[in-house]
């Protein structure tokens, strides 16, 4: 994606309306979200912070269509997402979402490689045409000499970046991040930051929640979560 | 493209079972041993059944085979010691039964007696089997060298003979014993012609036959075969059967008569024929009525009653194995709870979840079938081998068995594949 995000008109890659979530444990009803409107422009840098049930995790959840909303709509890149079915939001989770965790979640079976191939494989990626589109990955987070080991060989960073390179398989629309430096010291957790950076620039859509303050300064926008709800936005 | 994703899924899941090599052997196991048991079982039943069949084909499905039987003690009238007990079949019996039966084939009158035969300065026992030149067409025997009895022989009382191989490995070893004699009961008869031998029948639960009486086989090597009216000639049709107390004369003058019939539909209803005619004729029951072709359906019968029964057997051994299955895979699921999460969050559907437990499945009991198809196919060999016991693998049983591990297979990974297509990603991503 070229940097000419800037030149065309931002459009909303996100858009949520009055979204609502609310568990229910037998007769009883616990809302997590109350009344989320957002909006999110292509190429935005945002981040989501606020206290332990604030909700975070909940947001992160159905931006990311593995849940859905009590109430309200979500749209993603133009379509309304919040009422599919499973088979259809798996195929959505799939081309149009990135997914960077915490505790990285590779697949320990399966090599660098093959990790960053499995988003291809589910959409029926041609193995040549995967395997090439892995290998250029990971020499953009800088791996091209481990291509061929597994997690457990590989240190917390070069997990992480892993799994950054497995997010931008499909060139999604958008890339959400829990706590990507959640695990990590405080220099590879720059250097993670640093790639994230790269995305930025290079015109990709960031979502990240944390608790990290170094990580909040560098998005553009930082939405504080508290009880269910927005209390504030700060831009930087 | 089809194939490829194929190729990838059973790459996958390969690699899973590999990583568990402990456990995916111990839970083939399972399979490994089902399926042997199947194949090896229904071999053994099989080769049983086999031989059984061939036994009794050998006696002809045509055929309908009257002995003479010794009756019991209490319908011999009493009298004195010395009196003659007369029994069994008779000539006349014979000539009745080609005059009254319709559409006989051929009707073949049997005499046996057991004697010593003398060749230069070595004897063996044998029986003598008095008949009729048209022996050969109800009974398995084949003439290598020579020829059997004729007609003339029978008409002229003949002083010749026919005899077995085990006769000539015996008696003649080395010799060429075309147009040589033979001295049996001060008698020489000249050999005419060399038949094969004919094994007896082994036991074997219902379709045993009855030994004729007057026949001691543990005593005699092999069979001589001369003219019936030879036989009468020369042997008469007294025997004295000795005992400590004393003994008695008995004169028989058949052991046996054999009617083929032209197709075997006709079989029970001339069997009846001939019950009656026996019936009518002879006060004693001094005879015994046999059918093989009833024989062979018993055989039958028994034989499916046998599969049914050691099919079940091995059909619940496979459904353990199953269960063990769907145990570990259940297991293997849980396990991989995270990773189901990871798959789902990256894009996969229920149904390629699905896809992935199942193969696994799929791939422990084909690999399991495969090597129960070889460990079965091994064991009847080797049972053959130290036991004797003829056994005959099916092709049926491979398939039935390979078949049926492949269901196995599916059906007891369906539940634990759907257990993990199901799971809630969010749940799933917490997990431990």
């Amino acid at each position: 994606m070229s940097s000419d995000a800037a030149v065309q008109p931002a459009r909303p890659i996100v858009l949520m309306e009055h979204l609502c979530k609310s568990y229910s444990f037998g007769s009883s009803q616990l809302p997590a979200l109350q009344e989320i409107d957002l909006v999110f422009e292509q190429g935005q840098y945002i981040a989501i912070m606020g206290p332990s049930g604030s909700g975070k995790s909940t947001l992160l959840n159905l931006l990311g269509c593995l849940d859905k909303p009590t109430s309200g709509s979500y749209w993603l890149g133009g379509e309304d997402v919040s009422k599919l079915d499973d088979d259809r939001l798996s195929r959505i989770r799939g081309q149009r979402i990135g997914f960077i965790f915490q505790s990285y979640n590779l697949i320990a079976q399966l090599d660098v490689i093959e990790n960053i191939e499995v988003p291809m494989y589910y959409q029926n990626y041609p193995q040549r045409r995967s395997f090439r589109r892995a290998v250029q990955l990971a020499a953009m987070v800088g791996l091209s000499d481990r291509l061929r080991h597994r997690p457990c060989e590989l240190s917390g960073g070069q997990q992480q970046r892993v799994a950054i390179a497995r997010a931008l398989a499909n060139d999604p629309l958008i890339i959400l991040g829990d706590e990507p430096t959640g695990n990590l010291d405080s220099h590879s957790g720059a250097d993670i930051l640093g790639i994230l950076d790269n995305l930025h620039k290079q015109g990709k859509t960031l979502i990240i929640v944390t608790h990290d303050q170094n990580v909040a300064a560098r998005a553009q926008r930082v939405i504080h979560l508290l009880d269910g709800r927005v209390e504030k936005e700060v831009y930087n | 493209m089809n194939y490829e994703l194929l190729q990838r899924t059973l790459k996958m899941g390969s690699r899973s079972l590999w990583n568990h090599r402990l456990r995916s052997t111990l839970t083939t196991l399972g399979i490994i041993f089902g399926v042997s048991s199947v194949i090896a079982m229904l071999a053994i039943g099989e080769g049983a059944s086999r031989e059984a069949q061939l036994q009794i084909a050998k006696l002809g499905s045509t055929n309908i085979i009257v002995k003479t039987v010794k009756p019991p003690e209490n319908q011999i009238a009493t009298g004195k010691q010395n009196s003659i007990l007369d029994y069994g079949l008779t000539y006349d019996d014979a000539t009745r039964f080609r005059e009254v039966i319709p559409n006989v084939q051929v009707v073949v009158p049997v005499r046996r007696i057991s004697q010593q035969a003398w060749y230069r300065n070595r004897k063996i026992g044998i029986e003598v089997i008095g008949t009729v030149p048209w022996y050969t067409e109800m009974a398995p025997v084949h003439v290598r060298q020579g020829h059997f009895l004729t007609d003339i022989d029978l008409r002229h009382q003949q002083g010749v003979c026919v005899i077995d191989e085990n006769v000539v490995k015996n008696l003649f070893m080395f010799d060429d014993p075309l147009d040589q004699y033979i001295k049996i009961a001060g008698n020489y008869y000249r050999v005419i012609g060399i038949v094969s031998s004919f094994q007896g029948i082994k036991a074997g639960g219902a379709f045993e036959l009855q030994p004729s009486p007057a026949v001691n086989t543990a005593s005699s090597i092999g069979s001589v075969y001369i003219p019936l009216t030879a036989a009468k000639a020369r042997f008469g049709e007294f025997t004295f059967q000795g005992g400590a107390s004393g003994g008695r004369v008995e004169k028989v003058e058949l052991q046996e008569i054999t009617v083929k019939v032209a197709s075997s539909d006709q079989v029970l209803m001339i069997r009846d024929i001939i019950e009656g005619i026996m019936s009518r004729f002879h006060k004693k029951k001094d005879y015994q009525i046999e059918v093989p072709l009833e024989l062979l359906r018993q055989a039958a019968q028994t034989k499916r009653i046998f599969s049914i029964v050691l099919g079940s057997i091995a059909a619940i051994s496979l459904l353990v194995g199953g269960i063990g299955i769907m145990n570990i895979m259940l297991a293997s699921v849980s396990e991989r709870t995270r990773e189901i999460g990871v798959r789902r969050a990256l894009g996969a559907t229920r149904h390629d979840i699905i896809i992935q437990f199942l193969s696994e499945t799929v791939l422990l009991t084909l690999m399991g079938g495969i090597l129960g198809i070889i460990l079965g196919s091994l064991i009847p060999y080797f049972v053959t081998l130290f036991s004797g016991m003829p056994t005959a693998i099916t092709f049926i049983s491979l398939i039935l068995a390979f078949g049926i591990s492949a269901a196995v297979g599916i059906a007891f990974g369906l539940y634990p594949a759907y257990r993990a297509a199901h799971m809630d990603p969010i749940e799933s991503l917490r997990h431990e």
